[in-house]
């Protein structure tokens, strides 16, 4: 870990740190970095922001996480994302940084967990208790009072939970407007760029990124590819067991305002985080955008990077949506799309530098979470560049962990 | 003649007549309105733009162009976004059903002329074809008819008199998935075959036919629509392309307007006006924008490679003549105005580029009908479904047996490029037969040359280069030039759905610059989509996307192509998804250790035509 002043005079004509990734994490890392007057260069190999973070929903979540690090990590980012997108519209000035949330469609329209069947109202009950006593705000909704939240969900809900602090964001906007403070502050932002490896230097310290465009020197990289982690790992000489799951989502025609409010979601939902199955895993997720459309999520599947869909998952998701809403039944769906999340075994992001090789840190391994956790991860990870103390522990997200290493050694075996 | 209700008004109508041909023929210019508030009609007339959107039967967001309207049928008008509000009766006899399941191995998707002749080059071959189409009868838009007359054209009758293919009529296809597919004795990835999701019935209805095709070899002939450029006033009612024009013109034998101008480049501008005329309508001008005399420059490659297309197009040339249409080039319709339909255009001279040549404008009065035409856009959503590559970030890239980058699909017709009904049968032809061979002979690459096609194939492949040539002159002759972006206002529509103003895009690619390396090119088109929100409504950039990508400057943008991934074909009711599906078979070819996509599949025995 860099020890000391983040200005160390005099500087050389390189940048501080290289972030690989524009995704949301790679954005909100050489945001926090920049702020602190670290010089930074973000590569993409494609255009800005078109990999994970183009193709979720934006979800700012508490309500689907069990106490523990990830809970900690979401509940600092639900706190951090509208101070850091006021912050970012002061430094912009009035003309242009006004209305900068409202731009990136910042909304807390809140959470709402339905429980359709007993097992699930009793799953939910003990859940809610636990998160309740890590600092959620959960308050549970009766049957008969559920359909003034959501007028058009299905009878017979057995228990609702709600949870004010669950909010959206559009990924892309939001990542656009941490990539536009970058730039700003003398940040360089390279699309089309591939990073293909590190050069290191006597002590085995990265001295310089390799990358399509030649070789780039620089202080310390940061490894934010998201889904493709694991494979720049790889090539740098530093394996990360982070694999691609493949999440869908269901795009419906306009449809009139207030027909879905909240962010609705089956209390199955948690059951498919939590799991490495590779099978199928859907659990519904059911929200409106500012557009009308309302955005039906999510499956998840280790299928590679597989591009093309199966049906049956489109089908498995159409079937927990009319479920929840039937009003939906005979609604179009006008599109699908699909991403790649960055998958750990242990469901952990890993955020933080490798010990195995000085100057290489990461960044990634969020899963379907990434833009919820994105401000808290960049503001975690540049106080440890920075040598601040840390606004979370570090301990459970950092590379050399048990939960990793098992699979690693698996992988390598 | 049956009767139906036009926002509660009893109509008659005619077997095969369309809803948008009903509340053409009821007096209605427009019968939706979108959530900004804008009237709007019918525009693209063949199921692209989703502008012709009207309530039947309780349902919402029913393509009006495309919905062919039966007994009782209550017709209402659309106002902005809706639910669907169907009587607790029909809901329940609405449920899907299963899919029916059926394994085949050759599908053609289209019945236009490349459709029909891949089915009958295939079905000749020996294999059994199934033949897809939205339309009540095969022939596409070339050879559409109406729907209450005897059948026309040997083709047309050929292909549902073929005991070896199955016509499915009214069907779309929503999506398709690698694997599934007959069985083939090898394991090998690439020849796990295709499953194809078809629904069939009514137009966006709720609860039609759900058929799973399983297949081995899949044709493409999707055919393609035509491109709009934006103008003010572009989006009035009465403001429609050529195509659509054309469609109710031969389909419906309903004409758009009494008094109707004519705009765009290509000769395809001349059919149009002859169909315009042979149902009553009055052409006030055919405004070609570019100079037919490109043709000169070229006079005996035109000759040789477009004469079949002479008589063709003297035949409506004469007919226009006859009735003294002023036929003008490098003229063009550059604005539409109007408070609830277009009442007048102003047409204007263009410079070499298209922009207006100043003081060259003038009004049109007692106008009801623009029909606009800038050449084609090809329909390439099943095409990169399947994984496809293309040309020029445009078309389908094919082979010498019309043959993807994707081993054992196939693709004709306009999505490969375009070049006129001839070609696209000829090339279909040739897919037809690749096809059937591919379905017998599957991976066996190698050994490609049966009797039918040693016989066949050499004739049609000299069809298709001499097309080829054509289509090249024809794209030369008539390119589209970037002055039109000059007839814009700061407030005409680019996205006709989510109602985005130039200006709005203007700003977007002002902030950005087109410096590549920090500029719009870093964002690509799925920013540019998602901060300006053109594109994302139900037409998915049908029609905007090309002009959206046009306006950030040639090339500006570094994946134009990403705005045509449509993994889901057509709209789909959540209620039809949702249905049963059949079960998955153990072939579906969904490997976990599929590395880079854009990595080449060294099993694909493929290489682009050099022609």
């Amino acid at each position: 870990m860099r020890q000391g002043s983040p200005y160390p005079p005099p500087r050389p004509p390189y940048p501080d740190v290289v972030v690989v990734g524009s995704g949301i994490i790679g954005a909100a890392c050489a945001e926090a970095l920049t702020r602190r007057g670290v010089r930074v260069t973000v590569l993409d190999r494609a255009p800005l922001a078109s990999g994970t973070t183009a193709h979720g929903e934006g979800n700012l979540l508490v309500s689907d996480k069990p106490p523990g690090p990830e809970l900690d990590l979401a509940l600092a980012s639900s706190a951090r994302w509208p101070r850091l997108l006021a912050e970012l519209g002061e430094e912009l000035g009035e003309e242009l940084g006004t209305g900068l949330a409202e731009r990136c469609e910042y909304e807390t329209k809140g959470g709402l967990v339905v429980a359709l069947g007993e097992a699930g109202a009793r799953a939910l009950a003990g859940f809610t208790a636990a998160q309740r006593a890590a600092g959620v705000t959960a308050r549970e909704v009766g049957p008969h009072d559920v359909h003034a939240y959501e007028p058009h969900l299905a009878p017979g809900v057995r228990a609702a939970v709600h949870y004010p602090q669950d909010a959206q964001v559009q990924p892309v906007a939001a990542a656009a407007a941490l990539l536009d403070a970058v730039r700003r502050r003398g940040g360089i932002l390279r699309a089309g760029v591939r990073a293909l490896g590190v050069e290191r230097g006597p002590g085995g310290r990265v001295t310089a990124l390799r990358t399509s465009a030649g070789t780039l020197p620089c202080g310390a990289v940061v490894n934010a590819c998201g889904p493709w982690a694991g494979r720049f790992a790889g090539e740098a000489g530093a394996p990360l067991p982070v694999q691609p799951r493949r999440g869908l989502v269901l795009v419906t025609a306009p449809l009139p305002p207030g027909t879905v409010r909240h962010k609705v979601y089956d209390a199955d939902y948690v059951g498919a985080v939590g799991s490495g199955d590779a099978d199928l895993r859907t659990s519904t997720v059911v929200e409106a955008t500012r557009g009308g459309t309302v955005l039906i999520g999510s499956s998840r599947e280790r299928s590679g990077f597989e591009e093309r869909f199966r049906v049956a998952v489109l089908r498995e998701l159409a079937r927990k949506a009319t479920a929840l809403f039937p009003v939906l039944g005979h609604v179009p769906v006008i599109r699908a799309y699909g991403g790649f999340r960055p998958y750990t075994p242990d469901h952990l992001p890993v955020i933080g530098p490798d010990p195995r090789l000085p100057g290489l840190w990461h960044a990634t391994g969020h899963e379907g979470a990434g833009i919820g956790l994105a401000p808290a991860t960049g503001e975690l990870l540049a106080q440890l560049y920075a040598g601040e103390p840390p606004c979370l522990d570090p301990e459970p997200y950092r590379v050399a962990r048990p939960g990793l290493a098992a699979e690693e050694a698996r992988c390598s075996a | 003649m049956f009767r139906v209700t036009v926002d509660g008004a009893e109509r008659w109508a005619r077997t095969g007549q369309t809803a948008a041909a009903v509340l053409l023929a009821a007096g209605r210019a427009s019968w939706r309105t979108t959530r900004g508030g804008r009237p709007r009609g019918i525009f693209c007339g063949i199921g692209v733009c989703h502008d012709c959107l009207v309530v039947v039967n309780g349902v919402p967001d029913v393509r009006a162009c495309w919905r062919v309207v039966e007994a009782g049928d209550r017709i209402e008008t659309q106002e902005g976004a809706r639910l669907p509000c169907l009587p607790p009766e029909t809901g329940a006899g609405t449920t899907p059903g299963a899919a029916r399941e059926v394994t085949v191995p050759v599908v053609v998707v289209g019945a236009g002329p490349a459709g029909l002749a891949a089915a009958l080059a295939a079905a000749g071959a020996g294999a059994r074809v199934t033949l897809v189409d939205d339309g009540e009868r095969p022939g596409g838009q070339f050879l559409r008819q109406a729907a209450d007359g005897p059948a026309r054209g040997a083709a047309v009758r050929a292909v549902q008199e073929h005991p070896r293919i199955a016509w499915l009529p009214g069907s779309t296809v929503w999506a398709l998935e690698p694997g599934g597919g007959p069985p083939s004795g090898t394991q090998d990835r690439t020849d796990a075959g295709w499953t194809v999701h078809v629904l069939q019935g009514p137009a966006d209805a709720p609860g039609r036919t759900a058929h799973t095709l399983r297949t081995a070899a899949l044709v493409l002939c999707t055919g393609a629509y035509d491109r709009a450029l934006p103008f003010p006033g572009w989006d009035l009612p009465g403001v429609v392309t050529a195509g659509a024009a054309q469609a109710l013109a031969k389909g419906q034998r309903t004409a758009i307007g009494r008094r109707v101008v004519v705009s765009g480049t290509g000769p395809f501008l001349l059919p149009v006006a002859s169909s315009l005329l042979t149902v009553g309508a009055r052409v006030l001008g055919v405004y070609e924008a570019g100079s037919p005399a490109a043709w000169l420059r070229t006079p005996v490659a035109a000759l040789r490679d477009g004469h079949a297309k002479l008589p063709e197009l003297l035949t409506y040339a004469a007919r226009l003549a006859r009735h003294r249409v002023p036929y003008r080039t490098r003229q063009a319709v550059v604005a539409a105005h109007g408070r609830d339909r277009v009442e007048a255009v102003t047409v204007a001279r263009l410079t070499p580029e298209w922009q207006i040549s100043p003081g060259s404008e003038r009004r049109i009065e007692d106008v009801d009908a623009v029909c606009v035409g800038y050449g084609f856009t090809p329909q390439l959503e099943l095409a990169l479904a399947a994984g496809c590559a293309l040309r020029d970030n445009t078309w389908v890239a094919v082979g010498a047996r019309q043959q993807t980058s994707v081993p054992g699909v196939y693709a004709a017709g306009e999505p490969t490029g375009i070049g006129g009904a001839a070609l696209a049968a000829a090339e279909g032809e040739l897919a037809g037969l690749a096809a059937a061979h591919w379905a017998e002979h599957r991976g066996d690459a190698a050994g490609w040359a049966p009797a039918d096609v040693v016989a066949r194939g050499p004739a049609a492949r000299r069809r298709v280069l001499a097309g080829r040539r054509f289509a090249r002159l024809l794209a030369a002759a008539h390119p589209v030039r970037d002055g039109w972006h000059t007839w814009l206002g700061e407030d005409t529509l680019v996205c006709r759905c989510e109602e985005v103003p130039y200006g709005v895009l203007r700003t977007a690619v002002g902030e950005r610059g087109p410096d590549a390396s920090d500029g719009l090119a870093a964002d690509g088109m799925c920013t540019f989509k998602l901060t300006t929100r053109v594109g994302l409504g139900p037409c998915q950039g049908r029609i905007c996307a090309r002009n959206a990508a046009g306006l950030c400057g040639p090339g500006t943008l570094p994946d134009p192509q990403t705005a045509d991934r449509r993994p889901i074909a057509q709209p789909v009711r959540l209620a039809d998804l949702a249905a049963p599906g059949p079960e998955p078979r153990a072939t579906t070819a969904l490997d976990p250790t599929a590395l880079d996509p854009g990595a080449p599949d060294p099993a694909a025995p493929y290489r682009e035509d050099p022609t």
